[in-house]
């Protein structure tokens, strides 16, 4: 299993970088993600990175792009909850980016 | 996407014991990002899949009746359970950790009969 | 519809949980599910009754690999690998009972 460093504390991830153990995230480590993923984390960024792992803690999967542009519109509004908003934060995915820097699994039947 | 079909995923094992429980899950949400219209059917022992209050800790296996929950905001919101099922097994629909519709074993067979597609697990 | 059994009767509830929701349509049974095609078999009963509302078809090679060919129930159709297959295309869905 490959694992990183970051500030003397090593990590497990997987082969696509993705953070093994759930439990193991931190700012730190979001931070470490965000930057291998030539992000600048905004507080934008941090709004949709924190809801994606509040969605994780009550239903247990990372959700779907379409999914998750629409509860992102229905919590913060449409100006935000639409695919053009989370692609200029996530330009490589909204899923696949934000789920790596809030160190949660790559979602099911991601594109 | 023009021809929507109508696909029921028919689920009869309890959560755990197999990995059909959670290959439906995952099968049904991959299926939903196709906006087709699917439709769950717990039978048997399925109806333990909406069992509330699971707790897998001490088996080390991850949880994912929360999953069910997640549903409705990928638009499956078709849930139906077999009454014969339930009572066989001493459930009651409040024991359920979603919203279901409780059918009749007749009135479940007349509803797989109007699927284009059936799938088991 | 056609409903296609495979597992035997008396060690998986697939068939009974088959008879108890379907109301009409076609039911075939296949591999360890042909037991339940023959006399003296615990479902004869229930299949007897069954067979009233819904066409009951067993595989017959598969009744045969068994050496239970000469005890289908009467009222139970036997059909070969083709028959399946006609089965299959006459009806709009089909579902495999696990």
């Amino acid at each position: 299993m490959p694992s990183i460093e970051i500030n003397g504390k090593a990590y497990e991830v997987d082969e696509e970088g993705y953070l093994i153990n759930l439990a193991d995230w931190n700012t730190d480590v979001a931070n470490y993600m965000a930057q291998q993923e030539n992000l600048t984390m905004t507080d934008n960024h941090w709004e949709v990175v924190n809801f994606l792992r509040e969605y994780y803690e009550e239903y247990q999967i990372a959700p779907a792009v379409r999914v998750l542009t629409k509860a992102i519109g229905k919590k913060f509004g449409p100006e935000k909850g639409n695919s053009q908003y989370l692609y200029e934060l996530f330009p490589y995915g909204p899923a696949k980016q934000a789920c790596k820097v809030a160190g949660l699994p790559k979602p099911t039947g991601c594109i | 996407m023009s021809d929507i079909k109508k696909f029921m995923f028919v689920n009869r094992k309890a959560p755990y014991g197999t990995i059909y429980a959670l290959e439906s899950l995952e099968v049904v949400l991959i299926t939903a990002a196709f906006d087709q219209d699917v439709s769950l059917a717990f039978l048997d022992d399925g109806v333990y899949q909406l069992k509330k209050g699971q707790q897998t800790k001490g088996i080390e296996t991850k949880n994912f009746s929360p999953t069910y929950r997640a549903l409705e905001g990928y638009d499956v919101e078709k849930l139906y359970v077999e009454q014969e099922s339930l009572e066989a097994r001493g459930l009651t629909e409040a024991d359920l950790l979603v919203d279901v519709t409780v059918l009749g074993s007749k009135e479940m067979g007349a509803l797989m009969e109007q699927q284009d597609v059936v799938l088991s697990f | 519809m056609l409903h296609i059994i495979n597992k035997s009767p008396l060690c998986h509830n697939a068939l009974e949980s088959c008879l108890r929701t379907v109301g009409s349509g076609d039911i075939l049974l296949i591999e360890d599910a042909v037991y339940a095609a023959t006399k003296g078999n615990a479902m004869e009963d229930r299949m007897r009754a069954a067979a009233g509302q819904i066409k009951v078809y067993v595989l017959l090679p598969d009744l045969e690999a068994r050496g239970l060919a000469d005890r289908i129930i009467d009222g139970i159709a036997s059909v070969d690998y083709g028959g399946f297959v006609d089965l299959v295309a006459a009806n709009k869905n089909c579902q495999s009972w696990l």
